[in-house]
């Protein structure tokens, strides 16, 4: 326990891309195009995912047991079945629950200091 | 379109690749498919180009940074195996950094003057009396410089040697006085200031000064305002006109300052009045050849129009650069070929190492590849693994360069006109970097690629003897042969040089050099013209200095034998015809009574000088053998009479040869003429000025009372050059004994190294063989046989690279035989004791695994299978 809580620290704070991609696969298994399309559609298109920028994210993410891969998962509408499909591990939803915990802490701090809106 | 979006994917490692260039390809066909327009077909691309592009730099990175992690752990893992490689490394690295940084100094890099390829000396060249690099008379110089056209400008010049007064102590200072051109056919402006002009260079001109950067750092504490004050030089005043940069050096980094020459008519009179260097530039359209093609034209006309004076004198033109003897070159070079045989050593042991560790590991690769790592991702991570290793040998080497640097300076010859003491420059720097890079790929490489040549998944097997037999056993084999045959040479060329300084220590200079001080008080002109004056001051020091507790005898001489090597004269005998081609020479020195006994150089025959041999009285002189050898064999010498120095002299007495030019050459005979006969303002570079005492004490403990006596004759007088004559005799061969030193250390290390390098591979085949081994043992063979078999192997490898090393040895010695003295390259002694060293390095090597094969358990071996 406390040794996975030390090994989220070390990740923290996350890469803005890394933790839009995270977001992305909270919901649904999705492959490359689908999370890119998943982060311009939540962000209202305001950030765009390059291929190199994704995948050189995915493989870290995978080294670092964020996410798994999912080979082969049939979608119905979706005709390319050699698509590869990414899934959010356990150890990557508690890292993006410490990031967005930490990310919330921020948040309130700058509330206190007056430079957001809402309650302190 | 996709082809090129493919081969833009390239930019990525291959193990990326291989998982995504899929993915992103079909990301990009769809965007391509989306885009409409040319106008956007292009913004994609170029967006496209800069994603893969900064892509590619990050995950390289990545990579990089993961297997440094990963090579930190493994090394860290075995950190017997790091720190040997790490150090064979350094080593290596570190003997050839420190080589290359002396021989690029010495014989490759430009010297610090403008477009320095066209500088060249001018010499006087009688090869006919064993001269080819002669001093000038002004005459000659002057006719040379009108007759010729190869030269954009020509200067002479002389050393000088002169007494700084004022501004605290008195000084003697080694200085240069030259045509007014000097400094401007250099090239090499002043720091500050200027240097000469014509004006300044006439007869009678006041005089002008330009000092070193050195001097002005020293005496004058780098004050700009020193430009236009007065010093006092020998006792005239001059005008401080310039300062010269750091690292100018001319024409040797002991010169301090630059005067001009100021030639009268007079000076042009006598056409042997041999005594001026010259130094040209080359027009930038003219050749080295050509220049002495023309040269030996202008000779011979001159010495058509003066017969006498200038009989079979030719004239040598050299570059700046060769301005050194085939001795100091191959010192270096001698040096710089053992360096690279240490790296090549070096590199044998760990490429020797870093394959055993590859097959080693063969088991890790094996599953590795199993689990889906891609070649080229096993192939980079040993490859970075070998390089932080060399990296930080490399580090540590170049650190041990810096260190030992200054201590091969000793090669770097008098007389070129560079520092001591190379920089560690960005070149060296490069060097060093460039083995480094050479060694960590080179011998990273190589074994990475041997690891898992053929089917990696027969490494998975279970009991797979690995590297046994078969060719990676023949290649680490070859890396021991190789070790052997490098440590061979190198001890055969240190053994030889080593027997050849014991050779040079063992000549007898013919003074004994123990217990005798030595200092230098040149007398200033013209405070000393007079010959009365002159004598005062001897006989002041000289009285004074004997009459100290522990002196036993003290006298004066012109020149320290070994230190001045010239003042060499014509000899001409009574009653007998010149032959203006066989004249016969020999070096003149004034001395005051009792310097034989001083300097224990034995009397034959007659008499000392004395203190009755005035000017008044007939002029006497004293001789060394070889002079009554050449000239009256077997006669009575006594009461001869020959012409030399412009005078009569009359024989009064025989004393030994002393080896005047130094341990290693041949001296001309000797003439001693007594010091009250030297002419009143004639020959004042010949006036003694050397002071030898000789002593039972510690000769330093001498020097305060010695100052106190000379003070009390002059006060002015400065004190000089305080030495022994011992630190003389050893100067002659200190830079041999630096050269063996340094060549001896590295065949230590390479001795060392081979021995390892034998340990290493017998050791490892023992591991691998020891199933074999108890096999044999459970069938009958006794310890003693397993033990022959390892230990035969070891003496296999080691026969083979002595008989390849003692051949190459052999063209080595000759490569070097100028160095070696009359030591002859195919030395006996030397050879036999370099391959007794050898089988006994070897032998120790391979005695520890072979005893540990015969000890195997026979038992344990075979149920391990």
């Amino acid at each position: 326990m406390e040794e996975e809580r030390a090994e989220i620290e070390s990740l923290l704070p996350l890469p803005l891309a890394t933790f839009h991609v995270l977001l992305a696969l909270a919901e649904n298994d999705r492959h490359g195009y689908g999370i890119i399309q998943d982060v311009a559609a939540s962000t209202g298109g305001e950030l765009r995912l390059s291929a190199g920028t994704l995948y050189r994210s995915i493989q870290r993410m995978l080294e670092h047991g964020l996410v798994a891969e999912v080979r082969g998962r049939p979608v119905p509408g979706e005709e390319d079945e050699r698509r590869r499909y990414y899934r959010i591990t356990p150890f990557g939803s508690a890292v993006a629950r410490a990031e967005a915990r930490r990310l919330a802490g921020l948040v309130k701090l700058a509330r206190r200091a007056g430079f957001a809106p809402g309650k302190a | 379109m996709m082809r090129l979006y493919r081969g833009l994917l390239r930019l990525l490692p291959a193990s990326f690749r291989a998982e995504y260039a899929g993915e992103m390809s079909a990301i990009f066909a769809r965007r391509r498919r989306d885009a409409s327009g040319p106008l956007e077909v292009a913004a994609l691309w170029a967006a496209t180009i800069a994603d893969v592009v900064a892509a590619a730099v990050r995950v390289h990175l990545d990579v990089l940074g993961q297997d440094l992690r990963y090579a930190g752990r493994t090394l860290g893992r075995t950190p017997g195996f790091t720190a040997t490689v790490i150090a064979v490394s350094a080593l290596g690295i570190g003997a050839t950094t420190a080589a290359f940084s002396v021989a690029d100094h010495v014989l490759i890099r430009p010297l610090p003057f403008l477009e320095p390829h066209r500088l060249v000396k001018l010499w006087q060249d009688q090869s006919f009396r064993g001269y080819s690099r002669m001093e000038l008379s002004a005459a000659n110089f002057r006719d040379w410089e009108r007759m010729s056209t190869s030269f954009e400008a020509t200067a002479a010049f002389t050393g000088t040697s002169v007494n700084l007064v004022g501004e605290g102590e008195p000084e003697r200072l080694d200085g240069v006085s030259g045509s007014h051109g000097l400094i401007s056919v250099l090239g090499t402006p002043p720091l500050l200031g200027r240097s000469f002009g014509e004006a300044e260079d006439r007869p009678g001109a006041s005089g002008t000064v330009v000092l070193s950067h050195r001097l002005w750092n020293r005496r004058f504490g780098a004050d700009i305002g020193v430009l236009g004050r007065t010093v006092s030089l020998d006792g005239a005043p001059y005008e401080v006109i310039g300062v010269m940069p750091r690292g100018f050096h001319f024409p040797s980094r002991e010169t301090d300052l630059w005067t001009t020459l100021r030639l009268g008519e007079a000076d042009y009179e006598d056409r042997t009045d041999w005594r001026l260097r010259a130094v040209g530039r080359l027009k930038a359209d003219v050749s080295l050849e050509q220049a002495r093609a023309e040269m030996r034209l202008v000779a011979a006309q001159l010495e058509r129009a003066h017969p006498r004076e200038n009989a079979r004198t030719g004239a040598t033109v050299v570059r700046l650069r060769d301005e050194m003897n085939e001795q100091s070159r191959l010192l270096v070079l001698a040096l710089f070929g053992a360096a690279l045989c240490v790296l090549s050593i070096a590199s044998t042991n760990l490429a020797s190492l870093l394959l055993a560790r590859a097959l080693f590991r063969r088991k890790e690769l094996a599953v590795r590849t199993a689990l889906g790592a891609g070649r080229e991702r096993l192939v980079r991570q040993l490859l970075t693994e070998s390089l932080v290793l060399a990296a930080a040998g490399g580090v540590l080497g170049v650190l041990l360069a810096s260190l030992a640097t200054p201590l091969a300076a000793r090669l770097v010859p008098h007389s070129l006109p560079i520092a001591e003491v190379p920089e560690a420059d960005l070149r060296v720097l490069g060097f060093g970097a460039l083995m480094t890079l050479t060694t960590g790929i080179g011998f990273g490489v190589m074994p990475a690629f041997r690891a898992f040549g053929r089917g990696s998944v027969a490494g998975l097997r279970e009991g797979v003897r690995e590297g046994i037999g078969g060719r990676r056993e023949g290649v680490r084999s070859l890396l021991v042969l190789s070790e052997v045959t490098v440590s061979v040479v190198l001890l055969v060329c240190s053994g030889l040089l080593l027997r050849a300084l014991w050779r040079v220590q063992a000549v007898d200079p013919g003074f004994r050099a123990e217990g005798i001080l030595t200092l230098r008080t040149a007398l200033p002109l013209p405070k000393y013209e007079r010959t009365g004056r002159r004598q005062r001051f001897y006989d002041d020091v000289v009285s004074g200095v004997q009459s100290l507790p522990g002196v036993s005898a003290a006298a004066y001489v012109s020149f320290l034998p070994m230190v001045m090597r010239g003042g060499i004269w014509t000899v001409t005998l009574d009653g007998r015809p010149e032959d203006p081609g066989e004249t016969s020479t020999a070096s003149l020195r004034f001395v005051t009574p009792g310097f034989f006994e001083t300097a224990a150089i034995p009397l034959r025959r007659g008499r000392d000088v004395g203190a009755g041999d005035t000017r008044e009285k007939t002029f006497v002189a004293v001789v060394s053998e070889s002079f009554v050898e050449r000239h009256w064999p077997g006669q009575d010498p006594l009461g001869r009479r020959f012409l030399f120095a412009f005078q009569e002299r009359t024989v009064v007495g025989v004393v030994g040869d002393i080896r005047v030019r130094g341990l290693e050459g041949t001296s001309e005979p000797q003439v001693y003429l007594p010091y009250q006969q030297v002419p009143d303002g004639g020959l004042p570079f010949y006036t003694p000025k050397d002071l030898l005492v000789r002593t039972t004490l510690q000769p330093e403990t001498l020097v305060p009372a010695i100052r106190r006596i000379v003070a009390a004759a002059d006060p002015e007088q400065a004190i000089a050059n305080v030495r022994t004559l011992q630190d003389v005799v050893d100067e002659e061969t200190a830079p041999r004994s630096v050269q063996v030193g340094v060549l001896g250390g590295f065949a230590g290390l390479a001795l060392l190294l081979a021995g390892i390098g034998m340990h290493g591979l017998l050791a490892f085949t023992v591991s691998s063989r020891s199933q074999e081994f108890g096999v044999r043992i459970a069938l009958g063979a006794g310890p003693r046989d397993v033990l022959g078999l390892v230990l035969r192997q070891g003496a296999r490898l080691a026969a083979a690279g002595l008989v390849l090393g003692l051949s190459l040895a052999y063209a080595a010695g000759r490569g070097i035989e100028a160095l070696l003295f009359g030591v002859s390259p195919r030395d006996a002694g030397t050879f036999l004791a370099a391959a007794v060293l050898v089988v006994a390095a070897t032998l120790a090597g391979s005695l520890v695994p072979a005893l540990r094969a015969s000890r195997v358990d026979p038992l344990a071996a075979i149920r391990a299978e």
